[in-house]
């Protein structure tokens, strides 16, 4: 999002908590929700593609509401939700031929009888589901494997690029300038992830009782869709449905968390990006301390790029009565890995952990011949932050980034272990404690820095030869 | 609702009156004279320039107290008495364009190890700037002043002289009270009432509209850990145009037209004001070498910048210029072959620098009594 897209969503979300009322509120966070899908979706070379990768985005959360539906789909605030969905789709493609005032979207919608059939080709898709599928177990496991597939499709770099040679062929646009970052699909995972989240707790029996309104504005939610946080649905359609009304707190408190993500997004990671490793930098960097210093610069860039998205999430969010879970806590200070994964990407650590950490682990302890405790551990902690890791894109220095993260958690694991019968931190004295944790939050930082060399980089070697510089190596 | 209201009123009288206070106390010009260079990191041998800083780890900007603060000269702001201290001035010849900083003009003087007759190293300071204007130059000596060099050689070029052409340096544009000064002391046919000039107003110093300029501080400190990391500070693309060969039939230069280029349409009274500004210190002149084309139309001109008859009566008239000021002059106007010029018909390859080094080092060496 650009500093103009957060000043007008943060105008409109204090117009809309000022004006409105309960019910108005709630319709008008589904409109300004649906419209961000399609205004904040990146511009793409292949023809129209913007446009279909927003509707894309709202006809996979209708068909995943559909899918786990238990009650009666039809009643009438769900087909007035339904209407105005349609009704907003076809306004913004509209907007073709409203020069100059054209367009919502990155570049101008495609013709409108093709929206129309569009439209109509999803409604019936839709009727489909809600006639055959609706909460099937089958139907439930489709969905989480089209989300999957669609998942390995847009973070493979190789298959994105053959997919966009192929919508380039179909489109009469020329193939050799296809390219990964054709197919950039706004805040896709976050959506998906939210879907995934509520299709595995429709399966394991959870109860689902959002209704299409509130259901599209959870997993669309403006200030939250580009980079999270990943709420829970039930969390969330709780604050949507208390009444609110904007407080000088909830001002204070949203004003504030909008300053401090100001400052972080806009002066500090933007500022330090310009001296962050890079793949360019990283190759003319001529020696050990200066390469130390871009990586420093690295690390610290992303926690305040992505802290500082958070914060201006939590504080739009609060301007219209809605409480995003924290993403950030303080996770550089923290004096050991376990503790660092606890306070970086909260929200993304803890869907890990519920919905693949836990039931893998439990599925190994109660296998019939059980792995042995530590191995099930080292199996769990490597197996989810390799799929972390992969989760940012299918690459090798992705998975590497993983497996160090996934090795640090359960070396710290072993440790830990290790020294609980020989250490108790009670009874050291105070300096001697916080000697201790200054030491481990130190140790800490300075392995997930070092882990950043293999994610800011796009190949092994090139992270190598990082590695190898720092140390006083290479060339 | 009616404390809200109060809150957000509060609010912004608060934002009003920081951004009126910003704008009465206006420290950005005292901000600029903050620098890491020469502390933290080391100097730059030449003035922030560049189009692509994401490349260049380089950006242009106009804030003339920063830009010579993260200059090399900075870190030496008195003349000691083991240098010899040269500075050069001139446009993107002398800057450098397509060059790294070890094949630049001032770097190839400094390896020609010349010493003064005390013995003194004499050392060679890069004060080029890329814009093409006589005025832009001669607002950069009057602040290289302060780091008291011993000699000014400055490079120059015809289309640099044109009255018309002074002001379109934004540099200059954005600098009118450096311009105020020099107007102030001499009397050079420049107003600063043209629009061309970029006046401070109120509303333009308040935090709201220095934005931009605070922002630039900031990326030209942190452009210098990029330079001390890398050496890098430009950007040098892989290919790139060469001059024009073929050229078209136009004999007109600068909206004027043959047989005479009127002396008066040229900014001669910027050297004079040079020469006067430096107080007795030494200024040699250097007319920079031009590309010479071969190709269609080029009897009727040298190059893309220059018809025949212009550029033949402006040497001729810098030539008599300096002889009645007194000015140590070198023509080397075709010292360079055609194929050493990079992109355009004044930006020479490193082995055109070298040669062109080498030729005014000679001119230096003479002036220092080296050579008889």
């Amino acid at each position: 999002m650009t500093l103009t897209q957060i000043i007008i969503f943060i105008a409109v979300s204090l117009l809309v908590a000022t004006v409105m009322k309960d019910r108005g509120r709630r319709w008008a966070l589904l409109v300004l929700s649906l419209l961000a899908v399609f205004w904040l979706q990146p511009f793409s070379p292949i023809r129209h593609l913007d446009f279909w990768l927003a509707c894309l985005t709202l006809a996979a959360t209708t068909f995943t509401w559909l899918v786990i539906q238990t009650g009666n789909a039809a009643n009438v605030e769900n087909q007035k939700t339904a209407a105005l969905l349609a009704g907003l789709v076809l306004l913004v493609a509209l907007l073709r031929y409203l020069e100059p005032i054209c367009c919502l979207t990155a570049s101008p919608p495609p013709a409108f009888p093709s929206v129309i059939m569009a439209l109509a080709a999803m409604g019936g898709v839709a009727w489909l589901v809600r006639r055959w599928f609706s909460s099937r177990r089958a139907a439930l496991a489709a969905s989480i494997a089209a989300l999957l597939l669609t998942f390995i499709v847009l973070k493979n770099p190789a298959i994105s690029e053959q997919l966009s040679a192929w919508l380039r062929a179909l489109n009469g646009q020329p193939i050799k300038l296809a390219s990964a970052a054709d197919l950039r699909w706004l805040g896709f995972s976050y959506i998906a992830f939210r879907l995934l989240h509520v299709l595995r707790d429709r399966q394991t029996g959870k109860p689902m009782d959002l209704t299409l309104r509130e259901f599209l504005t959870y997993v669309l939610f403006f200030p939250a869709l580009t980079a999270g946080p990943i709420d829970r649905s039930q969390r969330f359609a709780q604050d949507l449905r208390q009444p609110f009304r904007l407080s000088e707190a909830s001002l204070s408190t949203g004003g504030w968390r909008l300053l401090s993500g100001f400052f972080k997004k806009f002066v500090l990671a933007d500022s330090l990006a310009l001296i962050a490793l890079n793949e360019v930098n990283a190759a003319q960097v001529n020696s050990s301390v200066w390469t130390w210093i871009l990586t420093y610069a690295y690390a610290l860039r992303i926690f305040f790029d992505f802290s500082g998205y958070t914060d201006i999430a939590i504080g739009v969010g609060s301007l219209v009565g809605i409480r995003l879970p924290e993403n950030f806590a303080q996770p550089y200070l923290k004096p050991n890995l376990t503790a660092f994964w606890n306070s970086w990407h909260i929200t993304l650590a803890q869907w890990f952990r519920a919905y693949f950490f836990n039931p893998f682990t439990r599925a190994l302890r109660s296998a019939r011949r059980p792995l042995p405790a530590p191995l099930i551990i080292f199996s769990g902690q490597l197996a989810t932050m390799l799929l972390i890791g992969l989760w940012h894109g299918i690459t090798w220095n992705f998975l590497i980034w993983g497996a160090w993260h996934g090795v640090g958690l359960f070396v710290h694991n072993r440790w830990s272990d290790f020294l609980k019968p020989r250490l108790d931190p009670s009874a050291l004295p105070l300096w001697k404690k916080r000697l201790l944790d200054t030491a481990g939050a130190l140790a800490t930082f300075h392995y997930v820095t070092l882990g950043w060399v293999w994610f800011a980089l796009p190949n092994p070697g090139a992270s190598w030869q990082v590695f190898l510089r720092l140390f006083g190596y290479g060339n | 609702m009616m404390r809200l209201k109060f809150v957000l009123l509060k609010a912004a009288l608060m934002f009003l009156a920081f951004n009126f206070l910003f704008a009465a106390c206006d420290p950005v010009p005292w901000l600029a004279k903050a620098s890491a260079y020469n502390r933290l990191f080391p100097g730059r041998p030449r003035l922030p320039f560049g189009e692509t800083p994401e490349k260049a780890y380089n950006f242009s900007l106009f804030q003339l107290d920063a830009m010579l603060r993260s200059h090399e000269l900075a870190g030496k702001s008195s003349r000691p008495a083991s240098e010899y201290r040269v500075v050069l001035i001139g446009d993107s010849s002398v800057w450098g364009y397509l060059l790294t900083p070890n094949q630049t003009l001032a770097a190839y003087l400094n390896q020609l190890g010349l010493a003064d007759s005390a013995s003194r190293p004499v050392r060679f300071y890069n004060l080029g700037y890329p814009t093409m204007s006589l005025t832009k130059d001669l607002m950069i000596l009057n602040r290289a002043l302060e780091y008291q060099p011993d000699m000014v050689i400055w490079l120059v070029t015809l289309e640099s002289f044109p009255w018309k052409k002074q002001l379109t340096s934004p540099i200059v544009q954005h600098n009118p009270q450096e311009m105020r000064r020099l107007l102030d002391r001499y009397p050079l046919p420049l107003s600063l009432d043209d629009s061309a000039f970029v006046q401070p107003t109120f509303w333009s110093r308040t935090l709201v509209n220095q934005r931009r300029a605070l922002a630039d501080l900031l990326r030209l400190q942190l452009y210098g850990v990029m330079w001390a990391a890398t050496g890098i500070d430009q950007n040098y693309p892989a290919d790139y145009d060469p001059p024009q060969e073929d050229l078209e039939a136009d004999e007109s230069f600068q909206g004027m037209l043959p047989p005479n280029l009127p002396k008066q349409e040229l900014a001669f009274e910027t050297i004079q004001a040079a020469s006067s500004l430096l107080d007795g210190t030494p200024l040699l002149l250097v007319n920079e070498p031009i590309y010479l084309s071969r190709g269609k139309n080029s009897h009727l001109r040298y190059n893309f910048f220059y018809p025949r008859w212009a550029y033949d009566q402006y040497r001729s008239l810098l030539a008599d210029f300096s002889r009645e000021q007194g000015l140590p002059y070198l023509d080397a106007w075709n010292l360079a072959p055609p194929e050493e010029f990079t992109n355009s018909a004044i930006h020479l390859s490193p082995a055109g620098s070298r040669m062109l080094a080498e030729s005014i080092g000679k001119l230096v060496k003479s002036q220092l009594g080296i050579i008889p």
